[in-house]
């Protein structure tokens, strides 16, 4: 078991990955003013995988994934320390611009959460954001066909986007998040909202866009982790000393997490015996 | 499925009768209280009602292309009208409109957006509060002691900056909840999205915070069309068409005023069809800034 020297805090055994990565994450330490959320996680995203972060409440799973697009930044007393590897630049460092990051590293909500605009506006929202100057309306239409919504909305483009119902919703949030064509996707528990008919829509076409993209999947449900993820990290929080602190525990392929872990909270966790 | 399953369990507690009676105490009740809401509802409505059956009777009339467009009647002339009363009270709440949503709309974004819990912005919204009960007369009295007596003439600038005065503290608050109204998780997404801060504003923000900004200003345009105290001050009267922004300019709810005080039957009618005209108006705004507010889709 490895410990950290000075504190004798345990850290996880590091994960080797198989492929080329495009995000290398390595938490030290995150904090909410003096709250230390999580600390010792280090998490690489694998190119044209999906990666799953399971773990009990409050374990620090989406500030994890929150961070890898400096969407945390919105909170004043978040504070990172660490490094985030994105192609050539450490996406903390002083000289990069955090709007520029989320442009190329998009975010899929809990919620849907689509624009008070129309089905239109809402897939080509990022496309003007970027100036994009190609044919707008041949990127729309194919965001929304690999989102597996276009055979819905095809007929109502110019209806408001909340007029969908939440499945719908979800789909078509996940079609404005990819028309931009980013590198990442980071997708923050976005089936707790939906019923099981739409939960398992959104479950294959993250299979499907995974030939396109990277993605990093927040997820409470381990069957879905078990569906969709081919690697998956195990957090879990550590209660000594008096706080609440996430770290990750165990890192591998899924089949071997849910089959053969090598931690004994991983055994636990997954068997159900707590969550 | 017409027949009655005969496998249906009998009830296990002795159940009351499930069939309706208008003499349960409670029907009663039911009853009172719904056509006590009614009665109180329509009581409500007569003073509405009735301001405008009075409008269209006294005024209706005389309205016509004459009373529209033609200029006050002195004395004992018959016909005339208050074009010029009409171009003065639109010239007036345009200027009023024009420096009021804009700062009232910026200050919103303060309050709610910008920096919400800051000692200035509490300190403001305080006051944007007491400004809504403030007596418009002082608002007057105050751009006659600013602007009348600098420049040393009563106008239509005057006039607007008087209204604006008194529209800002409405167009501020019902904006700043507008803009409270759209949902963090709509800002999220657009963070989310690589946006700014400017542009999360401007392309998400005001876009959906549009609807309820509209309301704000509709009625505080409606309001201060309908106000004659604070042009008394500041835009007095005049018997002729503006010429320009710098001279004294008539507008509706003054003539309606001295209109209604004179003792010459013409000009009496000419203040109740003045009144109906005023009562169409603030509609026509009202209607028009809906249209235009109205989000561009279907729900």
């Amino acid at each position: 078991m490895n410990m950290q020297a000075e504190t004798g805090e345990f850290i996880a055994k590091k994960y080797e990955p198989k492929g080329p990565v495009v995000l290398d994450c390595y938490v030290k330490n995150i904090y909410y003013g003096d709250f230390r959320a999580v600390r010792d996680t280090t998490i690489p995203v694998e190119k044209n995988k999906v990666t799953g972060f399971i773990g009990p409440s409050g374990c620090g799973k989406s500030t994890v994934l929150r961070s890898m697009n400096r969407m945390n930044d919105l909170i004043d007393s978040f504070r990172f320390e660490g490094h985030i590897q994105y192609h050539d630049h450490d996406i903390y460092s002083k000289k990069v611009d955090a709007v520029i990051v989320r442009r190329y590293i998009g975010m899929v909500f809990q919620l849907p959460n689509p624009f008070s605009m129309s089905i239109y506006d809402n897939v080509a929202f990022g496309l003007r954001l970027n100036g994009y100057k190609g044919d707008e309306e041949e990127m729309v239409v194919k965001a929304l066909k690999r989102a597996a919504i276009w055979n819905d909305v095809k007929d109502k483009l110019k209806n408001s986007g909340l007029s969908l119902s939440g499945g719908q919703q979800q789909r078509l949030c996940i079609a404005r998040a990819i028309a931009t064509e980013p590198d990442v996707l980071l997708m923050d528990e976005p089936c707790s909202a939906l019923d099981p008919i739409a939960t398992r829509q959104i479950e294959e076409l993250m299979v499907e866009l995974k030939q396109h993209y990277s993605v990093a999947l927040v997820t409470h449900n381990m069957q879905q982790a078990m569906r969709v993820a081919d690697v998956t990290a195990f957090l879990g929080v550590d209660i000594s000393n008096g706080g609440r602190t996430g770290y990750l525990v165990e890192m591998d392929d899924t089949k071997k997490i849910f089959e053969d872990p090598q931690q004994l909270l991983t055994k636990q966790y997954v068997r159900g015996e707590f969550s | 499925m017409s027949q009655i399953n005969e496998q249906i369990l009998p009830p296990r507690i002795n159940l009351p009768s499930l069939e309706k009676n208008v003499l349960e105490l409670r029907a009663l009740k039911d009853f009172f209280l719904t056509g006590l809401v009614w009665g109180l509802a329509i009581l409500a409505s007569i003073p509405l009602v009735s301001v405008i059956y009075m409008l269209i009777m006294e005024g209706g009339a005389r309205l016509d292309f004459e009373a529209i467009t033609a200029l006050p009647p002195a004395g004992f002339e018959t016909g005339g009208g208050f074009g010029n009363a009409i171009v003065g009270t639109l010239t007036m709440v345009g200027i009023a409109s024009a420096l009021s949503i804009p700062i009232g709309t910026m200050a919103a974004l303060y309050l709610a957006i910008l920096n919400p819990n800051s000692k200035t912005a509490t300190v403001s919204r305080f006051l944007a509060k007491v400004l809504t009960g403030f007596p418009s007369i002082l608002a007057g009295v105050f751009v006659y002691a600013v602007i009348v007596i600098t420049t040393g003439t009563y106008s239509a600038w005057a006039g607007g900056v008087a209204l604006a005065v008194l529209m800002l503290p409405t167009v501020t608050l019902a904006a700043e909840e507008a803009m409270k109204q759209v949902p963090q998780r709509m800002k999220d997404a657009a963070f989310g999205m690589g946006c700014t801060r400017t542009q999360v504003i401007f392309k998400v923000v005001l876009p959906t915070a549009l609807p309820g900004i509209m309301t704000g200003v509709i009625l505080a345009v409606a309001g201060a069309a309908g106000e004659s105290a604070p042009l008394l001050f500041t835009a007095l009267f005049s018997n002729y068409y503006m010429s320009e922004l710098a001279e004294p300019t008539a507008s509706l709810s003054i003539l309606i005023y001295n209109f209604s005080g004179m003792p010459f039957e013409n000009q009496i009618e000419l203040a109740w069809t003045a009144s109906l005209a005023l009562v169409l108006l603030v509609l026509f705004f009202n209607i028009v800034a809906r249209v235009v507010g109205r989000t561009k889709f279907k729900e």
